[in-house]
């Protein structure tokens, strides 16, 4: 935008009150809005029966914390990145490794699964996304093909492809987001916004959006339009650094994982924050949080090492899950919702059913 | 290339008033204020002395009596979550089993201590190699039964030995003199004083195969490095770094945001209140309706039919998914929404299909065209958008789309110079059209009722269904004369048999199926 030099009357001073002032404002506005409460609105609905989830499958193979892991569109397929430096791509369905990649650095944090299930992208702190397409030759080497395709400044945190094998987001601790075409490597569109690190994005399940929502340690969730780069709508209500963002099966509606214990849902037409998931019992952060297919569950992976079932409507806990022995660090629901997987600092991943 | 964002540090505070906490710290408060709690006089954990044999044992708990008032005071309902949490505590070393390396919490009469606050986490311990080697030199020292090196403690300490055997006689006559000290001390004290040492070294030299909580998230491990806050020498060994070591930055200044910042977030501020939003309680319902709508499909929630391949090791539900024949279920979501069918590649191409009986096809391959122009790579796009201009929008073109005036004119300049977004415009218009017109026409068409109401798959392979028998009962009353006779055979024969019947009618396409009736209405939009 243009900016224009300080005006006369203006100060520095004058513009961040009237900063603040337009911050207030949109405040009021937005609770001018809140005449009821979800959890109170469904009231009316049916309570949740009694669930049994249990451990269906454990993979065990890496040597190290498993940090991140993504599903193939296959719904059995998954890959998986460790601390180790080691990125695996394994059939879940029978625990059987289908192919293992060591990267030169440790602490990938990040990992992707391709639409057409041909490549997985992978990184951490290189500060680079790297691309591996997956052969089927199981005694090629796979690095070789090495793909390097996003540069940050500082660690990536997060990695999605977006419909299509062409294009990847990514999220840094350099504290933006960009846009990357895979085949040249090339910067499509960077998103500023964040004042520290980001360290989660999810994109709009939508067929005709292009929007996509990202949390950093600024305690903001901040939804973006691909297209312009432009920050369309900021979410400010957290008390710590926002570990993972996951929308709501609609597009309508998102909800975050934070270290201050809670998760939140923040509807995007109601432009406010919906709902808080929490207990006095509940101190540990949230590293990683999914929805169930339709959205009634919410499924939080939690540093106590536990995973805790929300009822989003209702705003209550259905259900703890132990297991890990030590911190979930990762946690996403398969494509057709049958399963979800969780990875954690314990070297296991567990796909829960 | 992406670039650091200035204004580091933040200058909006938390509710609780604690700005600029690291996450590790946010989680250490909460815990001291449990541990605050439990150690209140009034509502506390009772901490007593237990007369055992000839000596005492001073200032203990039981395990049970840290479960039952965290189940009490906590809102914790079941005793499960209350010993995960008290392990999880203990793990941290804010309290500790008097008799056991291991930190977890046992619900049962096990004794437990409160570690002293100058051993707490929060005040960011980093003990040195050197320091556990003259606590556990210091341990040899001491003949108390109750001192001994457990094994793995023998085996550190003959590593450390190894490692710095050129200063162990420092070591070893720091190790003296810490022993001398110690002995000095009252023997209630001393045996309090001993149980939080140990207690401490357990946290940061845990058990083998026992969790290191100190271990940190290497994301967040650079804003909880505060060098002036670091804690590393516990027997006075060496510099404690105290001071602002030159290499390190101190806790982030706030700085003071630019005239273009505040310029820019201004900015932002006016179109969000520009914004137009929903109230809360229309907002609820929505959420509502649609988690209802997918409750059904909701794998969590309704079992899969026939089984959760996870649950029961049967990959049957995927098989019959990457079919082409969708099953009724699944075209009935296709009705929900322009959206649903545009999703799934089976519904697409029925879409598609249909369109084409009606020689109508061209938006929808215009708005597929589109999508897949901006799925490639950025090197085919010029192409593609020549490619996609000639077929649909050019004059003259093959599958001329009817886009409004306003939309053309953009398209027209932005095919000039060609990039992923070229139709956008165009491509906006055309899908509200076919959400309004195409896709109703479809959801409407004999096409799509056909699909909604036939074909539930066979399983001919394994155990007849149960649910066949209301299939065949249903069928009865809706067949024309002849096969009225042999519905009553349907019914008290086997499913197999019923299925050579069914295939011998007319009435059946050639693919064997099962046919329900008036079960499922079609939904219309």
């Amino acid at each position: 935008m243009a900016c224009q030099g300080l005006g006369p009357n203006e100060t520095l001073a004058t513009l961040k009150t009237e900063s603040e002032t337009l911050k207030t404002k949109l405040e009021e506005e937005r609770a001018k809005l809140h005449d009821a409460e979800l959890h109170q609105v469904a009231e009316k609905v049916e309570a949740l029966g009694q669930f049994i989830i249990k451990t269906r499958r454990t993979l065990k193979g890496h040597g190290n914390k498993v940090l991140c892991m993504d599903w193939c569109k296959d719904k059995r397929r998954i890959v998986s990145s460790s601390q180790d430096g080691k990125v695996i791509v394994w059939d879940a369905f029978t625990a059987n490794k289908e192919h293992a990649v060591t990267m030169p650095c440790t602490w990938v944090m990040a990992c992707a699964y391709a639409p057409s299930g041909c490549a997985v992208a992978c990184g951490g702190l290189d500060n680079k996304c790297s691309v591996y397409p997956l052969s089927l030759d199981k005694n090629e080497n796979l690095a070789a093909k090495k793909k390097s395709v996003a540069m940050h400044t500082n660690y990536l945190s997060a990695c999605s492809f977006t419909n299509s094998d062409m294009q990847i987001l990514t999220s840094s601790g350099d504290g933006t987001c960009a846009l990357w075409d895979v085949e040249s490597g090339q910067l499509l569109q960077s998103f500023h916004g964040h004042s520290a690190d980001v360290l989660c994005l999810d994109l709009a399940p939508s067929e005709t959006g292009n929007t996509f929502v990202s949390g950093g340690c600024d305690k903001k969730a901040n939804v973006w339009d691909m297209r312009s780069g432009q920050c369309i709508q900021s979410f400010e209500s957290h008390e710590s650094d926002i570990n993972s963002v996951r929308y709501y099966p609609s597009g309508d509606a998102f909800a975050s994982g934070s270290d201050d214990a809670t998760c939140r849902l923040f509807d995007l037409r109601a432009d406010r924050e919906v709902s808080v998931y929490s207990k006095d019992s509940i101190i540990f952060g949230v590293s990683s949080v999914d929805f169930s297919l339709s959205g009634r569950l919410l499924f939080g992976g939690y540093n106590d090492y536990t995973i805790n079932v929300w009822d989003v409507l209702k705003g209550t806990r259905v259900s703890i899950l132990f297991g890990h022995e030590n911190r979930v660090s990762t946690l996403r629901v398969s494509p057709d919702g049958t399963a979800f997987c969780s990875g954690s600092w314990d070297h296991t991943l567990r796909i829960w059913a | 290339m992406a670039h650091t964002n200035s204004s580091y540090g933040q200058s909006s505070s938390s509710s609780n008033g604690v700005a600029d906490e690291s996450p590790n710290m946010l989680v250490y408060r909460k815990m001291e204020d449990v541990i605050a709690r439990m150690q209140d006089e009034k509502t506390g954990i009772p901490i007593r002395t237990v007369k055992s044999f000839l000596s005492k044992i001073p200032s203990v708990f039981s395990g049970s009596d840290i479960v039952q008032w965290m189940i009490k005071n906590l809102n914790i309902e079941d005793p499960v979550e209350a010993l995960h949490l008290g392990t999880l505590m203990a793990a941290h070393g804010y309290f500790f089993p008097i008799s056991d390396h291991v930190l977890t919490l046992k619900d049962d009469g096990t004794f437990y201590r409160f570690q002293t606050p100058y051993f707490w986490p929060s005040n960011c311990w980093e003990p040195e190699n050197t320091d556990y080697a003259v606590y556990l030199c210091k341990r040899t020292m001491q003949n108390k039964a109750r001192l001994e090196l457990a094994d793995y403690e023998a085996e550190s300490l003959a590593r450390l030995q190894r490692a710095f055997a050129r200063k162990w006689e420092f070591i070893f006559m720091q190790a003296e003199a810490q022993a001398k000290v110690d002995k000095k001390r009252d023997k209630i004290e001393r045996k309090i004083l001993d149980s939080q040492e140990r207690a401490f070294w357990d946290v940061h030299r845990p058990v083998p195969g026992c969790v290191n909580t100190t271990e940190a998230d290497i994301k967040k491990s650079s804003r909880m490095k505060q060098p002036h806050k670091t804690r590393k020498s516990v027997y006075g060994l060496q510099n404690d770094v105290r001071s602002h070591s030159p290499t390190h930055t101190p806790t982030p200044e706030v700085k003071q945001p630019t005239e273009e910042e505040l310029h820019d977030k201004i900015q932002f501020w006016q179109v969000q209140l520009d914004r137009h939003r929903l109230k809360m309680s229309k907002v609820a319902e929505s959420l509502l309706s649609y988690t209802e709508q997918y409750m059904e499909y909701d794998p969590f929630l309704t079992p899969p039919d026939p089984s959760n391949p996870w649950i029961s090791d049967d990959t049957t539900l995927w098989e019959m998914e990457a079919s082409k024949e969708p099953s009724q279920q699944r075209v009935k979501r296709w009705a929900f929404g322009i959206n649903e069918v545009l999703k799934d590649p089976v519904g697409r191409e029925q879409f598609l299909k249909f369109l084409e009986s009606e020689f109508s096809s061209e938006n929808l391959r215009f708005w597929l065209a589109v999508q897949e122009l901006k799925k490639r790579p950025i090197r085919e796009v010029p192409t593609r958008v020549e490619g996609i201009w000639q077929e649909f929008l050019a004059p003259g073109a093959p599958s001329a789309i009817n886009v409004d005036s306003k939309s053309y004119d953009k398209t027209t300049q932005n095919v000039k110079d060609p990039g992923r977004y070229a139709f956008e415009d165009a491509q906006e218009h055309i899908y509200k059209l076919m959400k309004s017109d195409s896709y109703s026409r479809f959801i409407r068409s004999s096409a799509y009722q056909e699909l909604l109401q036939a074909k539930k798959k066979v399983q001919l392979l394994g155990a007849p269904r149960q649910r066949s028998r209301l299939d065949v009962d249903a069928l009865g009353p809706l067949r024309a004369g002849r096969h009225r006779k042999s519905a009553s055979t349907l019914c008290s024969s086997g499913f197999r048999e019923s299925v050579d019947v069914l295939s011998s009618t007319a009435f059946i396409p050639l693919h064997v199926s099962s046919v329900i009736y008036g079960t499922l209405l079609p939904s219309l939009i």
